[in-house]
């Protein structure tokens, strides 16, 4: 049983009203059934929240809000959202159009309004990357959250040494409402040990999508200890490096259901307790060319016409970086420069935060960004494709998290700019 | 018949005709198309999922390892349930995963009239032995009987 303090038995008897005792009672069954020992403070500034979308079909969970709203058990802390589902500047049909307004997404200005109430950091706090420094909510080291957003987490717990458990939609709401959160899992030294040794042994920079993948597919859910990284990485955590691990860690919680990594020599633990980490008996995986090919063969491709020509190219699954669009701004424009072309022939859409956007617009790499066709959206680009129509729609991405969970097709950068700049499936 | 034991995670009896998935249930991909266009009897709609894909889930004792995919799962198991469109009980040959736990416990103290049954840690000897269309008894204790 977990043991509660005064103060939380008095919450659980009902003493602050009936709605704040079953959020209450979810979080210590939650607990319990992890072996969660007590519910420890909340200690970030700021929470998050995985649910964007005014999806029609979770009816139930609104409801639910409405429930917490009326009883006046709102968040002590404001929160960032994940990214909204629809953005007029991404290309739509009229049929798609017509679904996600009238079927899909129909209950989006509602849910905005529940978000409102219930403490939205501002009316622009949308994104997956919450983290950016132009977005604000980027948690310290050791401090405890109660997020749920899978890329988010992992992030946070390896890149930054912040502690949360890879929580569902809800459960991250109610820890924070509640401000106190199960401690088991990641919010345990034990918990955040590796169980597995991962060498990298590859003759150039892996994909950070491909590795993450490849990783989260061999560990599942439990830790990995990455060695060799950091040859190709550095030994700092440079912006460019975060956005490596951003994609990479996407990856290991999408293909696997990784919560935790830790570098050599890189990551904030690792650094500090090097080998220390490693559990006794952790087994290992080698990763080298040869096996980040296979990763790759093994991808199905679920496209009705396997060889059909791509109607829409997403970037950004989680959001880019700022670094990440000003790199990609050079490398489209040399790319084109190298196809004769002027604009990119695939409709492609590079997704950021509203925050990261605004400020991407202050440089003069917004215009040629725009100069070269590609469009910028804070749109979830997972929440856009995930609906029926999107199924007969040939998209490509770099993203390994969309291809997982929708119909989109996987390539490598340097592929995808050559098809974006170059066209064609073998360009 | 065979009898195994494993962990109350949601107390109840059932019995159910069993569904089997050998890999893990991606809650958001198999239940959102029967959430969104109204399919009361919540047709497996994950196209990466062989042995459920297009499958009734409604009433059924889903056997599974885990749940997988977007940390939305924990709600949209909480909104089938709220629907009355979730299967009869949900057995787990793993100790049950975050997501999972979080739509069980969710269902259980929000709902007044739903009951869905969930036990986990049954083995990998319970998912290699039960087959699509046996007969499944879920006893309080966390008993389950395959016939």
């Amino acid at each position: 049983m977990m043991k509660l303090t005064d103060e939380q038995k008095k919450i659980l008897d009902g003493e602050k009203g009936e709605t704040l005792a079953k959020v209450m009672k979810t979080l210590v069954n939650y607990g319990e059934i992890f072996g969660a020992s007590e519910l420890v403070p909340v200690t970030s500034k700021y929470n998050h929240l995985v649910t964007s979308f005014g999806l029609k079909a979770l009816g139930p969970v609104y409801e639910l809000m409405n429930q917490l709203i009326e009883a006046d058990a709102t968040s002590t802390q404001k929160f960032s959202c994940d990214p909204r589902p629809i953005d007029k500047n991404v290309p739509s049909n009229f049929l798609q159009n017509f679904i996600f307004n009238n079927f899909m997404y129909s209950r989006q200005d509602f849910y905005e309004g529940q978000l409102t109430s219930l403490g939205l950091m501002d009316k622009n706090a949308f994104t997956c990357a919450c983290y950016m420094d132009e977005v604000g909510n980027k948690p310290q080291k050791g401090e405890v959250l109660s997020w749920a957003e899978s890329s988010a987490v992992v992030y946070a717990n390896s890149v930054l040494g912040a502690r949360c458990n890879r929580n569902s939609g809800i459960i991250d709401l109610m820890g924070s409402v509640l401000g106190y959160v199960p401690k088991f899992g990641f919010l345990t030294d034990e918990g955040r040990k590796a169980t597995w040794i991962v060498e990298i042994k590859t003759t150039k920079k892996p994909e950070a999508q491909l590795l993450g993948s490849a990783i989260g597919m061999k560990v599942m859910e439990e830790v990995p200890y990455v060695r060799g990284l950091d040859k190709w990485l550095g030994n700092e955590l440079t912006d460019e490096a975060c956005t490596y691990l951003k994609d990479f860690g996407a990856a290991t919680a999408s293909n696997g259901a990784v919560g935790l990594y830790h570098i050599e020599n890189l990551t904030p633990e690792a650094v500090e307790m090097g080998e220390e980490l490693i559990n006794e008996g952790a087994q290992t995986y080698v990763i080298d060319d040869a096996e980040l090919e296979r990763v790759y063969k093994s991808y199905p491709v679920i496209w009705k016409n396997e060889n059909a020509k791509p109607k829409l190219c997403f970037m950004g699954c989680p959001h880019m970086s700022l670094e990440q669009l000003k790199s990609w701004t050079d490398k489209v424009e040399a790319g084109l420069r190298k196809s004769g072309k002027k604009k990119v022939v695939i409709p492609t859409v590079f997704t950021a935060a509203p925050g990261v956007l605004e400020e991407f617009n202050k440089t003069d790499y917004a215009k040629r960004l725009s100069d070269t066709g590609v469009i910028t959206s804070y749109i979830c680009p997972l929440m856009y494709m995930n609906n029926p129509l999107c199924g007969k729609m040939p998209v490509i991405t770099s993203s390994n998290k969309l291809r997982t969970y929708t119909t989109a097709r996987y390539y490598t950068d340097d592929e995808i700019l050559a098809q974006i700049t170059k066209g064609g499936n073998n360009a | 018949m065979k009898q195994f034991k494993g962990r109350v995670i949601a107390k109840g009896s059932v019995t159910a005709v069993a569904l089997v998935s050998h890999g893990g249930l991606n809650t958001l991909a198999s239940f959102q198309k029967a959430l969104q266009f109204g399919d009361k009897k919540a047709t497996c709609g994950d196209q990466n999922n062989p042995d459920l894909y297009g499958k009734q889930m409604v009433g059924k004792a889903l056997c599974l390892p885990m749940t997988i995919g977007s940390t939305t799962g924990g709600m949209v198991l909480y909104c089938a349930c709220s629907m009355k469109r979730q299967p009869a009980c949900m057995l787990f040959s793993k100790p049950i995963d975050s997501l999972a736990a979080a739509g069980a416990v969710l269902a259980d103290v929000w709902l007044d009239d739903v009951s869905m049954p969930v036990i986990d840690s049954l083995g990998d000897e319970f998912l290699e032995y039960v087959k699509d269309g046996m007969k499944i008894t879920v006893h309080d204790d966390g008993t389950v009987e395959v016939e």
